[in-house]
């Protein structure tokens, strides 16, 4: 990590991006501490308040403070879709592994079944799992990781195919290593790095479906704040205060730019390294 | 009793894969036989497609053959039981032809020649720090290359970490598959005198699989042609590779390019062996 | 003696890498000049600008990233920084080029026939039936069977071997001026390499072709070559006429490239007579 940071020093767009990030995940995790009021106070004496020093941002239509209901939008966004980035890369890893280098049935079995579940327009399917599950936000979660690590499981198992043919994957066999250790110690870390770049690509959408389900009414249940939710929340104030609506969705748009950014970055450097 | 003895082996590809229908595929190995003494280096030649590979992939244990029998040191390598043949693999060891795609890019020098150290021997760090310093410097590598990348080396460079690496358990046998093919004129040479080195050095026998009649000649004590998965001729006195009148043997030796210049022109050859017969 | 006119000539070819750190040079002050009919050999090892060199002279640089300084003259004409449009003319029809890896000289989804027509057509003026027609005549005097067949054949179901002659074909049909064959038989399998340098041998003795041909194998350079330059670390160590170099090398790096391949040591006669 240390090295690719060095790599792109001379780079501003990825260390602007970065900076975005790094300030978005710090000020979700500092939130409680860091909010001037508590988000989910109603107070209806003071609702559609423009800004002032007790609410900086002022507040929403029910009298809550929007500065503090963004800082805390940005745990449930950024966390949760952290959350179904590692979960469905997890579950893909270990479903396109084994597919690809035991080969023969298991492969042919949970690609198959990938197939499947690839078939379905992705939303339609998250709407249906929601539809089973009952809406909120864990259910939410749940059905997009389902729908996601399909994708990560094909292209990693199409990786480890080619991957196991080389001469070091032989190499390793021959020097005695076993089947556990090559997994291990020489196909995982190879696949890992051009899927990570994917991923972050990938948090960008992240974001954006548990914002639309949200906005749908789907996933966040109010109170909790959350971007997609609150930008719900703010239609119905389209003329007369569209800040409701503004301030979330410029948040959504500076995360997904700069996981965008910094995805492209970090595959232009992974794309040259490949280069022997 | 030879080291390493090849009985009859006969393989092809495709038939046991294939599951949904039924091909006739050409044997990619037919009949083939050969010994290697302990301490010799054996000679492998012929034209790409002669299945020279294939058989490298049969001895080292990685594909079993339709028919016939492999036998490393009296024991025959398909009729071994898992650990067996783990054990068997500390003595017998291989160097691709590709140097890059024969090493983990994301490891170092260091990790990769301590693999098969890691998996067979239990050393402490200490230990398997100076072990591999060692081998470093027996191939011609320094030890401040340990903590070096894959891409941080040249060709011949990395070619050398592998034959560390196949040193490594000290084995009895390194089968050489096209190892020097890949690499230009001048680091050919010395990866070939390496080797030569390192085999009186330990005593190791080579299997030495090529198309290259000029390094094989240079390395090998006996020599083997193999043509269309059939052994052509084995030839325990390296010079009658070039008067041999087999049809595949000169077939190669024709297609040797010029040492001089004034070698080029076609009519040289049958002028060569009237000389050589005297 | 009459001296022909150099067919090409090269003048202090300085080739710079462009980089943050500045221009990193890769080639400083090559000369060479190439007669018609000629066979020039150059020989290196792998890193040793040779590449390079071919690619400057077929200004296939990418100029952003790198510089060119010197002059490089085709038949009297300035190639070095021609307007792109005259140098795609140029290419192919007076510059031929022959590279290391037939395969990925061709396009996989289209046929032999296909793409040999469609560089016949683009540097002449000919109609597709006359193309069709010269396209088989080239492939028949490179000894390929049944031309007519090969045409429709596509790339992965020739061998290596097949599809360099198919390229030398392409470039003997053109009538260049010059080609240059960058390691024409390294990818080949050692029964090929012989048939193809005879091959390249044809071109330049029917056609008047002249041939640099980069290598860093001294069999293949002892089998083609008139003259012979040596490089090293992007300069020209050595130059000289094939069997002076052979016979008497002057240069340090050259001795060493001489003595580096595997001869029949030991056996005096053996090594005299094994060609």
């Amino acid at each position: 990590m240390a090295r690719i940071r060095t790599a792109l020093k001379g780079k501003w767009p990825f260390a602007i991006c970065s900076g975005i990030l790094v300030v978005f995940f710090l000020v979700s995790i500092l939130a409680p501490w860091i909010a001037p009021n508590d988000p989910i106070q109603v107070n209806l004496a003071l609702k559609l308040m423009p800004p002032s020093l007790e609410y900086p941002l002022g507040t929403d239509q029910l009298g809550r403070c929007n500065l503090s209901r963004l800082l805390f939008g940005a745990r449930v966004s950024l966390g949760f879709a952290t959350l179904i980035f590692v979960a469905s890369l997890g579950i893909g890893l270990v479903v396109g592994t084994l597919a690809g280098y035991r080969g023969g049935w298991i492969d042919t079995l949970l690609m198959r079944f990938c197939d499947g579940v690839m078939a379905f327009p992705n939303l339609v399917l998250v709407l249906g799992i929601v539809g089973l599950l009952g809406p909120g936000l864990w259910q939410v979660v749940v059905a997009l990781m389902m729908v996601q690590w399909v994708y990560y499981a094909r292209m990693i198992r199409g990786m480890v195919v080619s991957m196991k043919e080389q001469n070091f994957i032989t190499a390793a066999r021959i020097s005695g290593s076993s089947n556990w250790k090559i997994i291990r110690r020489h196909l995982v870390p190879n696949v890992l790095p051009p899927i990570m770049v994917m991923g972050t690509l990938e948090m960008g959408w992240a974001i954006m479906d548990i914002s639309a389900l949200s906005f749908l009414g789907l996933g966040i249940q109010p109170p909790t704040p959350e971007w997609g939710a609150m930008i719900h929340e703010g239609t119905s104030f389209m003329r007369s205060n569209p800040e409701l609506m503004l301030y979330p969705g410029l948040m959504i748009l500076f995360v997904v730019i700069s996981f965008n950014v910094i995805g492209e970055s970090l595959s232009e450097q992974f794309g040259v390294k490949r280069r022997y | 009793m030879s080291l390493l003895e090849v009985k009859d082996i006969t393989h092809s590809y495709g038939a046991s894969h294939s599951f949904w229908r039924k091909q006739d595929v050409k044997p990619v190995l037919s009949g083939v036989s050969l010994s290697i003494e302990e301490g010799t280096c054996l000679g492998l030649l012929g034209s790409s497609g002669a299945g020279k590979s294939t058989l490298g992939k049969v001895i080292l244990g990685l594909e079993k053959p339709q028919q016939g029998q492999v036998i490393f040191q009296g024991q025959d390598v398909y009729a071994m039981d898992a650990k067996s043949r783990q054990q068997m693999r500390r003595n017998l060891q291989v160097v691709f032809q590709d140097s890059y795609s024969s090493v983990n890019p994301r490891l170092t020098a260091e990790k990769i020649i301590a693999e098969p150290l890691e998996n067979y021997e239990k050393l402490s760090a200490g230990e398997q720090n100076r072990a591999i310093a060692s081998l470093l410097e027996q191939v011609g590598l320094s030890s401040s290359d340990m903590k070096k990348y894959p891409r941080e080396f040249s060709g011949g460079q990395l070619q050398r970490i592998n034959i560390a690496r196949a040193l490594a358990l000290k084995p009895k046998m390194i089968v050489l598959d096209e190892s020097v093919s890949s690499l230009d004129m001048v680091t050919q040479t010395t990866i070939l005198n390496l080797l030569q080195d390192l085999k009186t050095m330990h005593g190791l026998s080579y299997l030495f699989i090529t198309h290259d009649i000029r390094a094989a000649y240079s390395i090998s004590d006996t020599m083997a042609i193999m043509d269309n998965g059939q052994i052509a001729g084995v030839f325990h006195d390296k010079d009658e590779v070039f008067t041999s009148q087999q049809p595949a043997v000169k077939s190669l030796v024709d297609a040797m390019l010029p040492e001089h210049p004034r070698y080029r022109n076609a009519a040289a050859p049958k002028e060569a062996k009237k000389l050589f017969s005297r | 003696m009459h001296t022909q006119p150099n067919v090409l000539q090269v003048d202090n070819l300085n080739i710079a890498a462009k980089s943050s750190r500045g221009a990193l040079p890769l080639v400083r002050n090559v000369n060479l000049e190439l007669k018609p009919g000629k066979v020039l050999g150059l020989i290196g090892e792998s890193g040793s600008g040779k590449t390079v060199t071919s690619m400057a002279l077929m200004q296939l640089l990418d100029q952003r990233a790198m510089q060119v300084q010197g002059s490089i003259q085709l038949n009297g004409q300035e190639l070095n920084g021609l307007a792109p449009k005259a140098m795609r003319n140029i290419r192919g029809k007076e510059i031929g080029f022959i590279m290391q890896n037939p395969m990925n000289a061709f396009t996989p989804v289209y046929t032999i026939g296909n793409q040999f027509v469609e560089t016949i057509r683009t540097h002449t003026g000919l109609g597709k039936k006359q193309a069709v027609e010269l396209a088989i005549a080239s492939l028949e005097s490179m000894n390929l069977e049944e031309p007519a067949k090969l045409m429709k054949k596509y790339p992965f179901q020739l061998s290596g071997g097949m599809l360099q002659r198919v390229m030398i074909a392409i470039s003997m049909s053109l009538r260049p001026a010059v080609v240059i064959a960058d390691e024409p038989t390294t990818a080949l399998d050692v029964t090929n390499q012989l048939q193809v340098l005879k091959e390249l041998d044809r071109l330049r003795t029917e056609c008047g072709t002249a041939i640099l041909l980069i290598s860093h194998d001294l069999g293949v350079i002892s089998q083609l070559a008139d003259e012979v330059a040596v490089m090293r670390r992007g300069e020209i160590v050595e130059q000289a006429e094939v069997c002076d170099l052979f016979d008497r090398p002057q240069h340090e790096y050259t001795k060493k490239l001489l003595q580096a391949r595997p001869m029949f040591s030991g056996n005096e006669a053996l090594s005299r007579l094994v060609i």
